[in-house]
């Protein structure tokens, strides 16, 4: 049994929920290679070839892959996944907009977002945003499966001395281009990779007073997250989102300030070791979930809790 | 141009879902059912091309039980044309569900096809790409903004870091994200009207479709609950706790 992890990268930097992913396969169990599809990345080609755990890195350089369009790359992982009794990617963004349309490709379903291994075929996965956890086995030759990166404790991203091999399949389809984007500029933590996550919700009343959570996650070494309602109300950009429909996370401790709890967002958060809550309506759905809960105004509570911290 | 989107009828968003107790599935009986949120925006997208002038059809397509009909009717009345059903009364995975959307997109020939980006009972985030798989047509996923220009669609997609923009030729696969529009609702003389809209019934048979499947579902549990928390009386306390009780900081 071998098993092909897709690599989640960023051309020139190798992304941590590849370490998770990997973590997976071990459980999984079977002779483990990593794919590097991109534009020069040779760099990150050796940073795969360093984790624990790794047996061979395939290298696919070609400018058609350097902007991860799934049209170029899934025909590349389809051909390659044949050989391989299951395909792993990472359940990023990436992850999810390529494995599907691999999965296609090989004519097999595809199982997202699995958060523990049972068997080489079966798996849980949370449905119903975390409401319920089913239980899948998968009969296909190929398993398509993408990994919820807070589902496994990564892998050492040292310690591996993986061979490096070229693999010169695919190139453009011709369907598609890459024509800009916008990345979110921070000097905090990755909200999915931080230990502490510090998230505020519709009760910060306006993108100005994310400010005290800013201060309070500098001092804490965290990252800052959202609910949906404080993303839609315009104060901060989406990929702060925690949720179903944003990211998951699962830190040591997730302070949710100003937060209700719907259920979509604690379908992101819920996972997390320690939940402190900091709300003013002590109704609130989120004290149900909070290990340690604090009736207070938040405009007082925050700047009182980073003095003390 | 045509444009074909698909919906599916999924428990309500509002509803907070059981387990059975023998583990079978979550408890649907007598729960409240809605076109999933992301199929919503799809359609109101759909419209908002037509309105423009982009589109000239909108076809509304959902694959499941024969009272999906109320789902499309609820499309219709949004400002859909005319609706198909594929009618099948079990539980379908992804790929057959895209097997389905092929068949339908072989026989209706449209330009553009608009997905949610998932549905919320699944949570799979599987069929608007496998859908462009089998086409062979380009996706843009999690779409915040979608602009046709001549033969190509831009598609500024909703990505881990930030924001990406593709371009697609047509014809393309589209998948919503929550930020690409508010939608609306459907007024009493709209939902009368689309009463008279034509919606016609179809089978995967019909269409030449299998619908088996690779994966099985063993069991579906409750998650874990976690344990009661307390209330503490002031951010000193709380600290306190933080640092002796639960060593996080």
């Amino acid at each position: 049994m071998s098993i092909l992890v897709i690599a989640e990268h960023t051309n020139s930097e190798l992304a941590p929920a590849t370490l998770n992913t990997v973590a997976a396969a071990q459980a999984i169990g079977g002779d483990i290679h990593v794919l590097v599809a991109g534009q020069n990345v040779s760099a990150t080609a050796e940073a795969a070839a360093k984790i624990a755990g790794v047996a061979k890195v395939l290298v696919a350089d070609n400018a058609a892959f350097a902007h991860q369009l799934p049209e170029n790359i899934a025909p590349l992982v389809a051909e390659l996944g044949k050989a391989y009794s299951h395909v792993l990617a990472a359940a990023t963004s990436n992850g999810k907009n390529i494995l599907p349309r691999v999965a296609a490709q090989l004519d097999v379903d595809q199982i997202s977002e699995i958060v523990a291994v049972e068997s080489p075929d079966t798996f849980k996965r949370p449905i119903y945003a975390g409401n319920a956890i089913a239980t899948v086995q998968s009969s296909a030759a190929v398993k398509v499966i993408t990994v919820r990166a807070t589902g496994f404790d990564a892998v050492a991203a040292e310690g591996g001395s993986a061979a490096i091999e070229n693999v010169s399949a695919g190139g453009d389809a011709g369907t598609s281009a890459f024509v800009g984007e916008e990345l979110a500029k921070s000097d905090r933590p990755e909200l999915t990779a931080a230990k502490i996550v510090v998230s505020g919700g519709r009760g910060m009343q306006n993108g100005d007073n994310f400010k005290h959570l800013y201060t309070l996650a500098d001092k804490l070494g965290a990252a800052v997250g959202a609910s949906r309602a404080a993303v839609d109300a315009g104060f901060v950009p989406n990929d702060m989102q925690v949720g179903q429909t944003g990211k998951i996370v699962a830190p040591q401790l997730y302070i949710a300030v100003g937060i209700s709890g719907a259920i979509q967002h604690l379908a992101g958060m819920k996972d997390s070791k320690v939940i402190v809550a900091i709300n003013k309506d002590e109704e609130a759905p989120i004290f149900q979930v909070a290990d340690y809960g604090l009736v207070a105004d938040l405009f007082e509570a925050v700047p009182e809790l980073e003095k003390l911290v | 141009m045509k444009v074909l989107v698909a919906v599916k009828r999924v428990v309500d968003y509002n509803v907070k879902v059981r387990v059975k107790p023998d583990n079978s599935g979550v408890d649907l009986a007598n729960v409240k059912m809605s076109m999933n949120p992301f199929c919503e925006i799809a359609v109101e997208e759909a419209v908002r091309l037509k309105e423009k002038g982009v589109a000239s059809e909108i076809v509304v397509v959902s694959i499941g039980p024969t009272q999906a009909q109320e789902q499309l009717r609820t499309a219709l009345a949004l400002g859909a044309d005319r609706a198909i059903l594929v009618e099948s009364a079990d539980e379908l995975n992804s790929l057959a569900v895209a097997k389905l959307l092929k068949a339908v997109v072989d026989k209706e020939q449209p330009q553009l096809v608009i997905l949610g980006k998932q549905a919320i009972d699944s949570d799979n985030n599987q069929t608007g790409q496998m859908l462009a798989a089998l086409t062979g047509y380009a996706q843009g996923t999690f779409a915040s903004k979608v602009e046709v220009s001549g033969d190509k669609v831009n598609v500024t997609r909703e990505i881990d870091g930030g924001l990406q923009t593709v371009a697609l030729n047509l014809p393309a696969i589209v998948t919503t994200d929550l930020r690409l529009n508010e939608p609306r609702y459907a007024s009493l003389p709209n939902i009368m009207k689309a009463k008279k809209k034509p919606l016609e019934t179809l089978t995967p048979d019909a269409l030449g479709v299998s619908t088996a499947s690779t994966v099985k579902t063993l069991k579906v549990e409750a998650p874990a609950a976690r344990g009661a928390g307390i209330k503490v009386k002031s951010v000193a306390e709380l600290v306190e706790k933080l640092k002796t009780e639960a060593k996080v900081i």
